[in-house]
């Protein structure tokens, strides 16, 4: 099990801010493509992998990056702090 | 070295006060304070999004480098989330060195990484709808300087 973590515009197209799946996705993009095939809302919140930031057990990370070992995905737009 | 992530509004004058009178080795302090920014009048409140565990991993590894690069005595971040509104200071930094150069320069590298790199989301509320602010080209840019 993995807890899928949503923010800001992401958290609102998919219209919830967290979840937990059960998944068996090696990489990252796997699990986009896992959740792309889920449902319409999933398709259109991924729909454009450079406007997304993807973050494993709070450390920022590439989408080719492997889920092994990993607790918690979290998917955002580029971060506007300051 | 203290990091601050908060609803609440904070005293600009009361924390600048605060962290130079801990000090006792620096010769500079800078700080730098984030306001809500009106563009045009239109805003009627900024809401901040972020996200717990990852926000305060993300500032306390910039604040060490920023320490270590810099040899700074001192450092301060407090950003807020929540619904601001506007001319409300939304973040401050402060930096304490021996020299100017060194408090200014890391100053600005914690400016700079806050700004790409600390999971904080802006979303503008005005009259006519919600648009959340879209990242800028140049605030990446400037991380290549460092």
């Amino acid at each position: 099990m993995i807890d899928v973590l949503y923010f800001a515009w992401v958290r609102e197209r998919i219209g919830l801010p967290r979840e937990r799946l059960e998944t068996s996705a090696p990489t990252v993009a796997a699990l986009i493509e896992e959740l792309r095939a889920r449902e319409e809302r999933y398709a259109v919140a991924f729909a454009d992998l450079a406007s997304l930031r993807v973050a494993l057990d709070q450390e920022l990370a590439d989408f080719d990056a492997p889920l092994a070992g990993v607790r918690e995905v979290a998917f955002f737009p580029p971060m506007t702090g300051g | 070295m203290r990091l601050s992530v908060q609803t609440d509004p904070f005293d600009l004058g009361a924390e600048s006060h605060a962290f130079a009178a801990g000090l006792s080795t620096s010769g500079a302090v800078v700080t730098f304070t984030g306001l809500v920014r009106d563009n045009g009048g239109r805003l009627a409140a900024m809401e901040i999004e972020h996200y717990p565990g990852m926000t305060e991993r993300a500032i306390r590894a910039i604040m060490d480098q920023a320490v270590a690069r810099w040899s700074l005595e001192d450092a301060l971040v407090i950003h807020r989330h929540g619904r601001l509104s506007p001319q409300d200071p939304i973040m401050m930094v402060a930096t304490a060195a021996r020299h100017r150069a060194d408090a200014f320069a890391a100053a600005e590298f914690l400016m700079d990484y806050l700004k790409s790199r600390a999971p904080f989301w802006k979303k503008e509320i005005g009259a006519d709808g919600a648009e959340w602010v879209a990242a800028k080209d140049e605030d990446e840019a400037a991380l290549t300087r460092w």
